[in-house]
């Protein structure tokens, strides 16, 4: 019993940072309508911005988050201005390929600039661990973090979205960009938002990634960024809720698969699982189904 | 318009075509002179006039570049430069890079300068084919490489129909070997698994054994098979043995917890240091702290940037090399090595640098020049590699067997406050 | 007549640019003029012409969104190379490979069809990720495989060599990770640009044929094309299967061209797919000879970019989004069509380098 609340609880641990990796990709999918396939690496350059603020600066934690934030965000706005917006209006899919050249770019500036070897990273999060029965089990403050800042970031959303104009324009947006424009939005405006919130959440999942498994590479963001995708899609890309739902199943799954299946197959068993998901509910557990009008 | 642009990418096609047929030799011994350019310029002293010291350098590299074709050993590596596995790649050149630099300044091989190139091979068994063949298309004449095992079991095939002469510093699958002009300074995945195995037995450091591995390497499996394979001759029961893989290889939580549950005593982690400190760490997470042993791999955990050595506390590891040696050889090198590249070098750079040695010395043993066809090297460097016997980094009195093996003992170390000590 | 006299033009030019290429590397290679580093990179060329080809069958010309076709390649691959394996030089190599090919098809053609069937229900971005995860799955599964045959048949295990409780004699196929090994490598460029030839015929006479014209007006509309009564699902699963079989093919070249084959994130993962994807989008989605173009440009690119060590990855990478921009940016292709005009008003002659 206490060995599978440990295996739940490292799987609850792992799916609250998939779920904040993936609420970033949620966002921008759902008003974009474009899959940034370099938000993974937005989530790198994030947690070498903090690494770079604690380690060689020795600035107070909150500022190294800040920092990571307020660098991802300019980042992302940066790199949706040169990349993303002269091909609005292409076809998605060239969208698509000028994002994984962005995500190129990115690993292998770090590469430069970092160098190869992975660095430590100290976790900024100091809250303690807590241990239930008797020791058995034990829930360590990084995963307290960042099951609090998920929940905290998907409240934050969902009023920004529905309670303030700038967050209706983006729902206007995401329904019918045209539309949206005739009614005074400046569509333009709103996407570079939406990168800029995708990216500063991209600055907080990169610190709370690397504080939980703290190794910093060139290739931090490429994985966990796939499956953070992957998370999205399962609850539902463009849903916000999804996201976190879809994070955190993700996560289960894929540590119960390696505790009572196989440890070797556990990728294998998570992207099956999502197959068989979207099989069952073509849109992802949350998401919206569209009816086709002629 | 589709019709402009296919008429634009013919011509490039054609272009690039055109480039890369007869006009090749002119690139190549341009790509030569940068390359000697940039060795000369690691040579010059950082200390001097910078304008100066590249004038110099310059003018050397023009020396060199002008009797290329008949006094310059040229020797070829590849290895991946970028990609999760750069790491490997780049103590791969750099070491070799101190090796070559210092045989250059001692004279050369058999009074010949040595030239050293290496190419990214991306840790891809085509990527690296297509290395291979850059450098024979820069007069490679020996081949020091591939740094990782997939990309170099599908060299060698190549290697063998050249019969280019080949040393690999750190390919470990067992099968690398098989051909005559082939031979490895690092110890095979069999020849790790065992030997750990038989250290663990013969010390009686546990009984019970749990084993994490990464299934998708064929470094770590190859060696968790052979210690699987070898752990009931020596009275070890493997206990749990739990894998993951290159796609989720930060969270191993669920892996230590088996490891617990099923009481391992010792747990055996045969991959690389970067991973492993995530294990450690994790670990004291979970509050479970048994005997960590690791292989050649562990080596440069303690140099892991920002790494909190504390967690290592008391781990084992089986290693040919460690930078923390204090033998006028490592020394010498790991000063060298910091000094250039202001990091400290990992094993693989360690049997890069043995590798340049031990070439020079069979080099010599056989009485090779430069002028000599990359296949009449071969044949001659071949025996001369049986009959050699050095001091090296990576091991004491190293000489190689007929099937390119070679011989040499690992040292067994455990880090106690923050630093390697000899476990014997 | 007048259109299908111009698709044939254009399909004999894109024939007889593979025909020209064939010659040209041929004969190159035939004088000794070829460097080590394209000879090593003729077959190569071939499977990712063929991959861009196949690839734009699904992308192209029906429209959906495929970023698991590495994923149909390892299939091809794997199921061709074991099969090498175990006829262990047996048969003449030439009647080996041809076998192998037909091998690697059918298996990926299998699994195309099993993935298609449920999947193709599934509308664009959502089926791109049922089919990244389709190649992860198959990555995945064959780094997990452990295969030997001895006197009692085959062995199968998902946990290591020891478990296959093989015979003393027994020899292993696939070893998990380490992969295949001892593979004959006799894919040649003549076979490749035979087999490039037979999938451009494939892809070509679909496309033209009421099959091919049926797939596009279901891509173009969907609702129109099933309201005039044409089965949507069996129309797309065919063009999917064809792709799919197609990708198989390209894997047998590829496993026949190398010693030894390990499934890794770099050969068969979501990445080559994308790789794969770029070729197509590059060269000009639904644009068969553009493909092909994109493919060889991109392959040997990364090559020749060499000189510029450390920074080839991301030199790569800025040329990668700048002919993204250059190509398909709303406002460069309207400043584009402005000057074709001022220069070239009559734009349909313009010399093709291959006819002249």
């Amino acid at each position: 019993m206490s060995s599978f609340l440990s295996y739940l609880i490292s799987g609850i641990s792992l799916g609250s940072v998939y779920a904040i990796i993936a609420l970033g990709y949620t966002m921008v999918y759902g008003i974009a309508k474009m899959l940034n396939f370099a938000h993974g690496d937005v989530i790198m350059v994030g947690g070498y911005i903090a690494f770079i603020c604690f380690t060689e600066l020795g600035v107070p934690p909150v500022i190294c988050i800040l920092a990571a934030m307020i660098g991802c965000l300019v980042l992302g706005v940066v790199i949706e201005r040169i990349a993303y917006k002269p091909l609005r209006g292409a076809s998605s899919l060239s969208v698509l390929i000028t994002a994984i050249g962005v995500s190129y770019f990115l690993q292998n500036s770090a590469l430069i600039i970092f160098g190869a070897d992975s660095k430590t990273f100290t976790s900024l999060i100091s809250i303690p661990s807590i241990s239930l029965m008797g020791g058995d089990v034990i829930i360590s403050g990084v995963t307290i973090a960042s099951i609090i800042a998920c929940i905290v970031i998907v409240a934050a959303l969902m009023a920004f979205i529905n309670k303030t104009k700038a967050g209706q324009a983006m729902l206007a947006v995401s329904e019918d960009t045209g539309a949206a424009t005739l009614m005074g939005i400046d569509v333009n405006r709103t996407i570079a938002l939406t990168f800029a919130i995708g990216s500063a959440l991209a600055g907080i999942a990169g610190v709370l990634l690397c504080s939980a498994y703290p190794t910093l590479s060139s290739q931090t963001g490429a994985m966990p960024g796939i499956k953070a995708f992957t998370a999205a899609v399962f609850g539902g890309i463009g849903s916000i809720p999804g996201a976190m739902i879809g994070g955190m199943v993700m996560g289960i799954v894929e540590n119960l698969s390696k505790a009572y299946i196989s440890s070797q197959l556990s990728d294998a068993i998570v992207f099956a699982l999502l197959i068989v998901i979207l099989l069952v509910r073509p849109t992802g557990l949350m998401g919206k189904n569209i009816q086709e009008k002629v | 318009m589709k019709k402009f642009i296919s008429v634009a990418l013919v011509a490039a096609m054609t272009a690039s075509l055109a480039a890369c047929g007869s006009s090749s030799e002119s690139t190549d011994t341009a790509a030569e002179t940068t390359a000697a350019a940039e060795e000369a310029e690691t040579e010059a002293e950082a200390a001097e006039e910078d304008t100066e010291a590249e004038a110099d350098a310059d003018a050397e590299a023009a020396d060199e570049s002008s009797d290329a074709e008949g006094g310059v050993f040229v020797i070829g590596g590849t290895g991946p430069l970028t990609g999760g596995a750069a790491l490997y790649g780049e103590a791969v050149n750099q070491g070799a890079q101190i090796a070559v630099d210092e045989i250059n300044e001692a004279g050369g091989i058999n009074g010949y300068q040595v030239e050293w190139i290496f190419e990214d091979d991306e840790h891809d068994a085509e990527k690296a084919l297509n290395a291979y063949n850059t450098l024979k298309d820069q007069g490679i004449q020996m081949f020091v490489g591939t740094v990782t095992s997939g990309p170099c079991l599908a060299v060698v095939e190549e290697t063998a129909d050249d019969n280019m002469f080949q040393l690999t510093p750190s390919g470990t699958t067992a099968d690398i070997t098989a051909n005559p002009n082939v031979f490895r300074m690092c110890f095979s995945d069999p020849a790790q698994g065992t030997k750990s195995a038989q250290y663990i037995g013969e010390h009686g450091l546990a009984t019970k054994v749990g084993v994490i591995y990464d299934s998708s390497d064929p470094y770590s499996q190859g060696i968790y098979e052979a210690f699987d394979e070898a752990a009931p001759e020596y009275g070890i029961e493997v206990v749990a043995a739990e894998a993951f893989t290159a796609d989720s290889k930060t969270d191993f939580k669920t892996q230590i917890q088996k490891m617990k549950d099923a009481e391992a005593e010792l747990v055996f982690l045969p991959f690389y240091y970067t991973e492993a400190a995530l294990v450690l760490q994790q670990s004291k997470e979970l509050d479970y702290a048994p005997i960590f042993f690791g292989c050649d791999g562990m080596d440069g955990i303690l140099n892991l940037e920002n790494f909190d050595t504390s967690l290592a506390e008391g781990l084992m590891l089986l290693t040919p090399f460690s930078a923390d040696a204090t033998d006028d050889l490592t020394v010498n090198f790991v000063t060298k090595y910091e000094e250039a590249y202001g990091s400290t070098p990992i094993q693989f750079a360690a049997d890069a640098y043995d590798c340049i040695y031990a070439i020079k010395l069979a080099a010599e043993e056989a009485g090779i020049t430069p002028d000599m066809s990359v296949s009449d090297i071969c044949d001659a460097i071949v025996p001369a590699m049986q009959q050699i016997q050095f001091d090296g980094l990576t091991g004491a009195g190293i000489t190689f067997d007929e099937n390119g093996e070679p011989e040499k003992e690992p040292k067994a170390v455990v880090i106690e406050n923050g630093a390697y000590v000899s476990a014997d | 007549m007048k259109t299908g006299s111009k698709t044939l033009r254009s399909n004999i030019i894109t024939y007889g640019l593979v025909v020209v290429f064939y010659i040209v590397m041929q004969g190159l290679y035939m004088t000794d003029n070829l460097s080590s580093l394209m000879e090593g990179l003729m077959v190569p060329l071939c499977y990712y012409m063929i991959l861009a080809v196949s690839l734009n069958l699904v992308v192209g010309i029906s429209g959906e969104l495929s970023l698991g076709h590495a994923g149909f390649m390892c299939v091809g691959a794997f199921s061709s190379a074991v099969f090498a394996r175990l006829v262990d030089e047996k048969i003449p190599g030439m009647a080996e490979i041809i076998i192998a090919i037909l091998i690697g098809a059918a298996f990926a053609a299998i699994f195309g069809f099993l993935i298609g069937i449920p999947v193709l229900r599934l509308k664009g971005d959502y089926l791109a990720i049922v089919t990244l995860a389709f190649g992860e799955i198959i990555k995945n599964l064959i780094n997990a495989v452990y295969l030997g045959v001895d006197a009692n048949g085959l062995h199968v295990s998902l946990k290591d060599t020891k478990s296959l409780n093989l015979l003393e004699d027994g020899d292993i196929i696939i070893k998990g990770a380490q992969g295949i090994g001892k593979l004959p490598r006799n894919a040649t460029f003549t076979i490749g640009i035979i087999l490039l030839l037979i999938t451009l015929f494939i892809v070509i006479n679909l496309v033209n044929s009421r099959q091919g014209r049926a797939i596009m007006s279901i891509r173009d509309n969907r609702i129109a094309a099933e309201s005039i009564g044409l089965s949507v699902s069996k129309y797309k699963l065919t063009a999917f299967v064809i792709s799919a079989a197609l990708a198989g093919v390209a894997g047998v070249l590829y496993s026949h061209n190398l010693a030894n084959l390990q499934a890794t994130s770099k050969n068969f993962g979501y990445n080559q797919s994308i790789m794969i994807l770029v070729f197509v989008v590059l060269g000009g989605i639904g644009n068969i000879r553009g493909s092909m173009i994109a493919a060889v440009i991109l392959t040997i690119l990364p090559e020749k970019l060499r000189f510029l060590n450390d920074y080839r990855m991301l030199i790569y990478a800025i040329v990668l989004i700048a002919m993204m921009i250059l190509n398909s940016a709303p406002k460069v292709v309207a400043w584009r069509k402005v000057m074709a005009e001022k220069y070239f008003p009559h734009k349909g002659k313009i010399n093709e380098p291959g006819e002249a």
